[in-house]
């Protein structure tokens, strides 16, 4: 049994799951698919096929572009009809590829099963993991093949499944529990062959039942042990999960592996295990459409490349005109203003706001009330550090941490004043990135002179 | 009475003490660096590749700099400077900012209703901005506020406009525009420019702005050989040999644009 420790800080917003009893609905097959090559975190992926080639499903579209990059599959058969450009959640332009399906939906088998995973090489493993271009689900999209390859130096203890879902509105990842527990259960102990761990730990929060009582039962005889933590944002963070599981600390600018964590999504997970036990690279996933306008808020399984507009269409339209499109969830999803945009790996969920829920707030000077220290999960001080931010003090607020915001927003979550606090945090996190990318890119120069 | 009496006589003596300290435990400044330092003209605007103007007067007194490299300073004060540090004057190219975005709120479409931090790096991570362009001025106006000289203005039709007589090529406006639409070209060759930062296709750019430069080539044939360049579709003025005024007459965009 695992005792939970409390966190620092974090909120509990209303959770809004009206989603949570809507059974996985695999997508029908859509005539055109625009499949983004940079949907992770990193280098984006290297185009392999041309304009008017047959593609198959799950043929490889794009190679990684670099160690921290992913591969792109095809999510049908059909023609690669167009090499564009797509816009993406962020507001930037993706390079992309439109796929004309050609009905059949055949599929390539570039990826033999392995039989016998328990006794498999892990490197076999490990390669398979980044041949099927898997990527973390829970939205940060990090290339999997990299958090599985930890330093030599580093030995890593735990395996975390981030079953929480604390980000209110999403039921993806509960479905999924409920639907498919012995995927994840098998692609948790797939992890663990890779890494040579054995404790592993599903992490689900007490407003899943549910989910607890599928995964236990699923889990029983397997050593697979089941966490269930009591509700509070952003348990799903990894940094807290991991501090909630094992009271490890996660040092500033670290990654969990530097205190013998891995975390994973479940999602990540279930997508592990259909790759090396069914050869299937990633090209679907399960994604909340959800929001008062939406007609049938729903889990739904599509393909990557679904735009947002094919989605909301097969949750039947919506019911009045939304005054706010979110890609992902309440809390760090990003506003987006148009449905050309395609679900991707990372995509897990589409929410939509009527203009009665749209608060609009103006924002005044910070009263210093202190609130947002009280939430901070990171112990930050956001109202200081954006009062440095607003007068432009990025190497001060550099001092004062504000690379180890987690963007989840909890401070402009309680912020009185209606503060756009996340908002100055992640320009002074840009602004401070691109100093460190220029200095490292001047510091190459000077060494090649 | 006497209180008053007291205050002065210790104000007297604490100025005497904080004098003599000054006079035998004070910092040795270069009395060269301070008349340099007087003589310059303190916007601080960074324009020369050092910190501040103190920083640059101080690199000249110990030779690490070239009298020069200020865009801001009037020729007398360069003339004298150079004087004092006993070098021929030679005043680099001056420069002028020019934003190459005719985006204005006539010619581009607005997508979405932006309601954070009036700051444009912010606006360009919501969801890219609000204007349908993702290339052009997103007229939020952190240029205009990191000027030191105030030459930036945001016309209330959102997009940054420079006052050439006001700017001294410093290049700070260049740092911070995240859309990298502002540039800094010759000030001698100015006279024509291209408004248009956007690489895309003409059809493209045809549905999100009205004035964009739509690749034809027009101008590039009015204008003599090898002063317009094409880059895609894209015109761009040769600086180094820069076209006639005439020219801009031909460009069915009106992108091409004598400097205003």
């Amino acid at each position: 049994m695992i005792t939970q420790i409390r966190f620092y800080g974090g909120i509990h917003p209303s959770e809004g799951k009206v989603s949570n009893k809507e059974d996985i609905i695999n997508a029908p097959l859509q005539e055109l698919y625009t499949v983004p090559l940079q949907q992770h975190i990193g280098a984006p992926a290297k185009m392999v096929v041309q304009k008017g080639d047959h593609v198959l499903r799950g043929q490889l579209l794009g190679e990684p572009g670099g160690f921290v990059s992913a591969a792109v599959h095809s999510p049908t058969s059909g023609t690669v009809k167009d090499v564009t450009t797509c816009l993406g959640p962020a507001g930037a332009t993706l390079p992309a590829v439109v796929i004309e399906s050609d009905g059949e939906d055949k599929a390539a088998d570039p990826l033999p099963p392995f039989e016998n995973w328990q006794d498999a090489d892990p490197a076999a493993l490990k390669a398979r993991v980044g041949e099927a271009g898997i990527v973390g689900m829970g939205g940060a999209t990090f290339p999997t093949f990299v958090k599985l390859s930890p330093p030599p130096n580093v030995k890593i203890d735990t395996i975390i499944l981030d079953g929480v879902e604390c980000e209110p509105c999403l039921t993806a990842d509960h479905r999924l529990m409920l639907e498919t527990p012995e995927k994840i259960v098998k692609g948790a102990q797939i992890i663990g062959r890779i890494l040579g761990v054995k404790r592993i730990i599903i992490a689900i929060e007490l407003n899943k039942p549910d989910a607890i009582e599928t995964m236990t039962k699923a889990a029983e005889g397997t050593g697979v042990e089941v966490a269930p933590l009591v509700v509070r944002y952003p348990q799903g963070a990894e940094k807290q999960l991991i501090y909630a599981l094992t009271g490890r600390k996660v040092p500033s600018g670290g990654l969990p592996a530097a205190v013998g964590c891995v975390v994973s999504n479940v999602g990540t997970t279930a997508a592990i295990y259909e790759a090396v036990c069914l050869g299937k690279p990633l090209y679907e996933r399960v994604t909340t459409v959800t929001g008062t306008p939406v007609v049938k808020p729903g889990n739904y399984r599509f393909r990557v490349g679904t735009l947002y507009r094919t989605a909301l269409e097969l949750c039947g339209g919506v019911s009045e005109d939304p005054a706010k499109i979110i890609s992902g969830g309440p809390m760090m999803g990003m506003a987006v203003y148009s449905l050309d945009i395609p679900v991707m790996k990372g995509t897990s969920g589409i929410l939509l706001l009527s203009r009665d829920e749209l608060v609009q707030y103006s924002p005044s000077a910070c009263l210093r009330c202190g609130r947002c220290n009280d939430v901070c999960p990171m112990s930050m001080m956001p109202g200081i550090l954006s009062a440095q931010i607003e007068h432009q003090k990025f190497e001060l607020a550099e001092k004062w941490h504000v690379m180890d915001c987690i963007e989840c927003g909890s401070c402009a979550y309680i912020c009185p004043a209606g503060r756009p606090l996340v908002q100055h945090m992640r320009r002074a996190k840009a602004v401070v990135n691109a100093k460190k990318r220029a200095a490292a890119a001047a510091a190459a120069a000077a060494a090649k002179k | 009475m006497i209180d008053v009496v007291m205050l002065t006589v210790v104000g007297v003596l604490m100025a005497l003490a904080i004098g003599l300290v000054v006079k035998y435990f004070g910092a040795k400044a270069d009395p060269l660096a301070e008349k340099l330092g007087e003589l310059m003209p303190g916007a601080n605007c960074g324009g020369c590749g050092f910190a501040g103007c103190g920083d640059y007067a101080n690199a000249m007194a110990t030779g690490k700099a070239k009298p020069g490299n200020c865009p801001s300073m009037s020729d007398d004060t360069l003339k004298k400077i150079c004087e004092l540090l006993g070098v021929q004057a030679e005043k680099g190219e001056p420069k002028v900012a020019v934003v190459c975005c005719s985006g204005d709120d006539h010619h581009t479409t607005r997508v979405a209703f932006y309601n954070g931090v009036n700051d444009c790096l912010n606006a360009m991570m919501v969801a890219g901005g609000a204007k349908g362009c993702t290339y052009g001025c997103l007229g939020l106006g952190s240029c205009a506020r990191a000027c030191p000289f105030g030459a930036i203005e945001i016309l209330p039709t959102h997009v940054a406009k420079v006052h050439p007589d006001l700017c001294k090529g410093c290049g700070k406006c260049v740092s911070v525009c995240p859309r990298k639409v502002i540039k800094l070209v010759p000030r001698a060759a100015a006279a024509v420019n291209v408004y248009c930062n956007s690489p895309e296709k003409a059809p493209v750019k045809k549905k999100v702005c009205s004035g964009g430069c739509i690749g034809c080539r027009k101008c590039m044939k009015a204008a003599g050989e090898n002063q317009i360049l094409i880059n895609g579709f894209l015109a761009s003025v040769n600086y180094e040999n820069p076209p006639a005024e005439s020219v801009t007459e031909v460009c069915p965009m009106k992108c091409l644009r004598k400097a205003d």
